[in-house]
C-alpha cells in the first residue's frame, strides 16, 4: 500500500509518501520549498495562511519526489490533531478533498501517535516499548504495546522540555526558540559548574515539571555568581538538569512497567546530551534505547504517512466527516 | 475594581486563579501580563480548577498557542509568546476566539492588546524576589467581584 501523508499541525507544512514494501519514498517540509518568491514578500512563518500557500506545492513536490501519480497512491493520511485548529484544518480539508476526488481511503492521524511510531521509518522495534515524546509542545511517557495499543503514563504538569530549553535560551540572550543553540554552546561548558533543581515529583511519578527551572535560572542570572559565569557553563548545567530528569524518569518508568525497550521521539530527542546520556544509562540498566535520526525527531509527514499505512492496511479508515481536534486525546 | 495582591508562593497565585475562576462567565477575557516565570500559567491552573477541568490538564500552551478545555464553561487557554505581531494573531484567528462565548485566558496579552475587548479583566504579575509576586488586578466594576474580593482578602497587603 502506498500512502500520501500530510501534516500541518503547527509551524511547517509537510508531505510524504510511504510504501509498505519500498519504505519512505518522499519527505518534504515547507521550509525546503521556495514558495515565498512565487507569491512575493516574506510572510510570517506561523499562520494558517502560510499553510494554505504551502500545501499544494509541498504535496506536488512529495508526489514528484516519489515518482507517484494519483493512480499509484492507495490512501491519504493527514494529521487531525492535536494542534492549532486553523493550521490543522488546512491540511485536513486538503487531504479530504484529495481522498474524495481521487476516490481513495482517508485516515486522520494523531500527531502524538505518529511521533511515537516514527522509529519504524528506520527500523522495527519489538512491542511493548516505552516511548518518551519530548518536544517544544509535549513531554509525555507512553506504554506502546502494539500498533493499536498506546497508553499514556504521565506528562508535564507545566512547561514542555523543549519549552524549558527555548525559554532558557531567551534568558541567556540566545534568541527564541533556542533549544538547538543551548545544545551547541553547552558542548563547551561544564555541566557541574552550577546547580539547578530537579523536580522528581515523588518516586513513582511519571509526570514532569520544568517551570521551576525558569525561576532558578532567572534568580541565578541576577546574582554576581551568575552574572560573572560563563554562558557555556550555565547552558551546560541547565541542560544537564533537564536531561537528568528526562533520562531518569524514562528509565524508571520502563522498570516499573517491566519493559526493556525505550524509544525517543520529538524535537528534543535530537538534543545530543539527551541522546548520549540515555544510551549510556540505558546500557547500564540493561534497557535497549532506540533513537530516530535527528531529521525524523522534528515534525514531519513521513510519520503520518507511515501510521496511515499501518492503520489503513488494518482496515481502519475515516469518513469524510473527519474533523480536526485541538486538545490531546492522551491526558489524565 | 483595581486591587493589588501579594503572593508569597505559587499556591497563593493558584488560589487567586481559583477565586477568579469561580465568578467567570461565558465570554470573559482575562489578559495576563508578566515576565517568564512570574506565575501566569500557575494562575491559569487555578482558574481551570474552579471551572472543573481536571488538574494537570492546564499546561503551558506556548508552543501550540491555543489549547481548549471543556469544564463548567468552555475555556480557551492562549499564549501568544511566540507571536511577533498582531497580524500573526489575526492570521490564526485569535480575534474570533477572544470575541466568542468561551472564557479566554491570554498569556503575554500585551502583545495583542488591540485585539482584546475593552472590558477584559487585566492581571499584571510583578516579580518581587524569589517566590514573591505582586498581582495587580483591574476590571470594570461588577457586583460579582465582591465574591472574588472576599476570597482573596487575606492577600491584600496591610489587610
Amino acid at each position: 500500500m502506498r500512502v500520501l501523508g500530510i501534516e500541518s499541525s503547527c509551524d511547517d507544512t509537510a508531505a510524504a509518501v510511504y510504501d509498505s514494501s519500498k519504505g519512505l519514498l518522499a519527505n518534504v517540509i515547507s521550509s525546503q520549498v521556495p514558495v515565498h518568491s512565487l507569491y512575493g514578500g516574506v510572510v510570517p512563518e506561523l499562520a494558517s495562511r502560510e499553510h494554505i500557500r504551502h500545501v499544494v506545492p509541498v504535496v506536488e513536490r512529495a508526489l514528484s519526489d516519489a515518482d507517484s501519480g494519483r493512480e499509484v497512491i492507495d490512501g491519504v493520511a493527514v494529521t487531525a490533531g492535536p494542534g492549532l485548529i486553523g493550521s490543522l484544518l488546512v491540511g485536513l480539508c486538503f487531504a479530504k478533498s484529495l481522498a474524495y476526488s481521487w476516490e481513495k481511503p482517508l485516515y486522520g492521524a494523531d500527531h502524538l501517535e505518529a511521533h511515537i511510531f516514527s522509529i519504524f521509518l528506520e527500523r522495527a522495534v519489538e512491542f511493548p516499548y516505552l516511548a518518551l515524546l519530548v518536544s517544544g509542545g509535549h513531554t509525555s511517557l507512553f506504554r506502546v504495546s502494539g500498533w493499536d495499543g498506546v497508553s499514556f503514563l504521565g506528562g508535564t504538569l507545566d512547561d514542555a522540555g523543549g519549552e524549558a530549553f527555548d525559554k532558557a535560551a531567551k534568558f541567556l540572550g540566545l534568541g527564541y526558540p533556542g533549544g538547538a543553540a543551548i545544545d551547541r554552546i553547552a558542548q563547551r561548558g561544564d555541566p557541574g559548574r552550577f546547580s539547578f533543581p530537579r523536580a522528581w515529583l515523588g518516586p513513582d511519578s511519571s509526570d514532569f515539571s520544568f517551570s521551576g527551572l525558569k525561576t532558578s535560572l532567572r534568580v541565578l542570572l541576577s546574582t554576581p555568581e551568575g552574572k560573572g559565569g560563563r554562558i557555556e557553563d550555565i547552558a551546560a548545567s541547565f541542560q544537564e538538569a533537564v536531561v537528568d530528569v528526562l533520562v531518569r524518569k524514562t528509565l524508571e518508568a520502563a522498570r516499573r512497567e517491566g519493559i526493556l525497550r525505550v524509544v525517543l521521539a520529538g524535537g528534543v530527542a535530537a538534543n545530543s546530551r539527551l541522546r548520549s546520556k540515555i544510551e549510556e544509562e540505558g546500557d547500564t540498566a540493561g534497557i535497549a534505547v532506540y533513537l530516530p535520526s535527528k531529521a525524523l525527531c522534528t515534525d514531519n509527514a513521513a510519520m503520518v504517512a507511515l501510521l496511515g499505512e499501518r492503520r489503513m492496511s488494518a482496515g481502519r479508515v475515516c469518513g469524510l466527516d473527519l474533523n480536526a481536534y485541538a486538545a490531546s486525546r492522551f491526558s489524565r | 475594581m483595581e486591587i493589588e495582591l501579594l503572593s508569597s508562593r505559587e499556591e497563593d497565585t493558584i488560589h487567586v486563579g481559583r477565586a477568579l475562576g469561580n465568578i467567570l462567565e461565558p465570554g470573559d477575557v482575562v489578559a495576563l501580563t508578566g515576565d517568564l516565570g512570574a506565575g501566569k500559567t500557575a494562575f491559569c491552573k487555578g482558574v481551570g480548577e474552579a471551572l472543573g477541568i481536571p488538574s494537570g490538564r492546564i499546561v503551558s500552551p506556548s508552543f501550540t498557542i491555543v489549547t481548549e478545555h471543556r469544564g463548567r464553561l468552555p475555556l480557551s487557554h492562549i499564549d501568544v509568546y511566540r507571536l511577533s505581531s498582531e497580524e500573526e494573531a489575526l492570521d490564526i484567528g485569535l480575534d474570533e476566539i477572544v470575541s466568542g462565548k468561551r472564557v479566554c485566558l491570554v498569556e503575554w496579552a500585551e502583545k495583542i492588546r488591540i485585539l482584546l475587548p475593552n472590558d477584559c479583566i487585566r492581571i499584571t504579575f510583578h516579580i518581587l524576589s524569589g517566590e514573591m509576586r505582586r498581582l495587580s488586578v483591574e476590571a470594570r466594576d461588577d457586583p460579582r467581584f465582591g465574591t472574588f474580593l472576599s476570597r482573596v482578602k487575606h492577600l491584600i497587603p496591610g489587610d
